[in-house]
């Protein structure tokens, strides 16, 4: 039996992260652009649906890490590839972390494919979710060149789903 | 008062929405979390090696023309999981306002002067032991609008990885006999005190050099927030 050590607990990443964190926005990681990689663009938008330009977007698909600072109008953008099926019979998704001032723990949300539908309605998790409207809130829609707009409502109308672990 | 989503009871986390900090309150979710069931949660996350962290990326006092203003410290210890393993190759980020107070950070305004020596953003990546070391100088505390002659405690923002996606974590690192401790809503959003000063550095003559340095100690230890803990396989 190994030892179990107290975990350290979150706290926000606060207003005054650019300097720190930017270096690794836009970055592909590995280096090199994988096969089908597509663009994910989108807006972390607050309970009023106002922008928040003050959030750090992240993202890991199982090979494929990004991250992305929100501008002035909260648009973040990254670059991901859409995974093959996982196992438990997952419908391709793309893991995304949401940190800002005002959030004293990151969110945990999951971006679904839009071209993936069968596969959506037969995952596990979207159908943990209950009602459809909100597992709608999981899944990008269609944007240019090939890519997908995913937007993170934090609070109220249209709310997206947010994990808990 | 609207309903705010609550993180279960087991985690050591702060909840999403708290009164006393007051950005929490357009921006914490207020439907119910969805819990992650531990098989459906990722189990990998990103690797980041050799090119993303120079050795002179760990030390903040270097790389501008002259000496930064401030007391110079050295911040050290270790990243683990919580069964007790150090994290090695780990990717330690972090960032801090100069010894006034004041962020390189467009939005920090409030009157208390830049230092043209100091940036104050480092990295690096831990050896075997999961060991990380910075050299940097002891951030000042800075004003806040959060409610009237609000001010935080002096701190180090930390952002680490961890093993998956889930161990994924951001915090911050306090300094011990901070008078601002006791009532910066921040630190207080963990409910539990022993969590909060788990937050806090521990003076160490370790690592405090002759003349020089004094040294902090601060381990991080990431994951062990499961509803249901890994299999120890
Ligand atoms: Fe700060």
């Amino acid at each position: 039996m190994s030892t179990t050590l107290p975990p350290t607990p979150s706290q926000t990443i606060g207003p005054f992260f650019r300097f720190g964190m930017e270096w690794l926005s836009g970055r592909a990681i590995p280096e090199a652009e994988p096969p089908g990689a597509l663009t994910v663009t989108g807006r972390v938008l607050d309970g009023d649906g106002e922008p928040v330009p003050d959030a750090l977007v992240e993202a890991w698909q199982g090979s494929v890490f990004a991250r992305s600072l929100t501008d002035a109008e909260g648009r973040f953008r990254f670059v991901t590839v859409k995974p093959t099926p996982a196992a438990g019979g997952q419908a391709p998704h793309v893991e995304v972390s949401v940190f800002a001032r005002g959030l004293l723990q990151r969110l945990w949300t999951r971006l679904y494919f839009p071209d993936e539908a069968a596969a959506n309605e037969a995952d596990p998790l979207l159908g943990a979710v209950g009602d459809p409207a909100r597992a709608a809130t999981l899944v990008a829609v269609p944007g240019e060149d090939g890519g997908v707009v995913f937007d993170v409502r934090l609070q109220g109308e249209g709310e997206t789903v947010f994990f808990a672990w | 008062m609207s309903t705010v989503a609550e993180r279960p009871a087991w985690t050591v986390d702060p909840p999403y929405g708290d009164p006393g900090y007051r950005s929490t309150a357009k921006r914490a979710p207020h439907r119910p979390l969805v819990p992650m069931a531990p098989e459906l949660a990722p189990t990998t996350g990103p690797v980041f090696g050799e090119g993303y962290a120079d050795p002179e990326d760990a030390d903040l006092t270097a790389g501008h023309a002259g000496e930064p203003i401030g007391q110079r410290i050295n911040v050290s210890g270790r990243i683990l999981g919580s069964d007790g393993r150090p994290l090695a190759g780990q990717l330690v980020e972090i960032w801090q306002c100069n010894a006034a107070g004041r962020y390189a950070h467009q939005g920090d305004q409030h009157p208390a002067p830049l230092d043209p020596n100091f940036t104050g953003a480092g990295r690096c990546l831990t050896d075997a032991e999961g060991r990380y070391r910075f050299r940097t100088i002891r951030p000042g505390a800075y004003p806040w609008r959060n409610h009237p002659n609000a001010w935080r405690p002096a701190h180090i923002h930390f952002s680490v990885f961890g093993r998956a996606f889930t161990e994924r974590l951001v915090t911050q690192m306090y300094f011990p006999g901070d008078p601002l401790i006791p009532f910066d809503p921040v630190l207080r959003s963990i409910r539990d005190p022993k969590a909060q000063e788990r937050l806090v550095s521990a003076f160490d003559w370790d690592s405090t050099e002759e003349e020089f340095a004094l040294g902090f100690a601060f381990d991080v230890v990431v994951g062990g927030h499961l509803a249901t803990p890994p299999d120890p396989a």
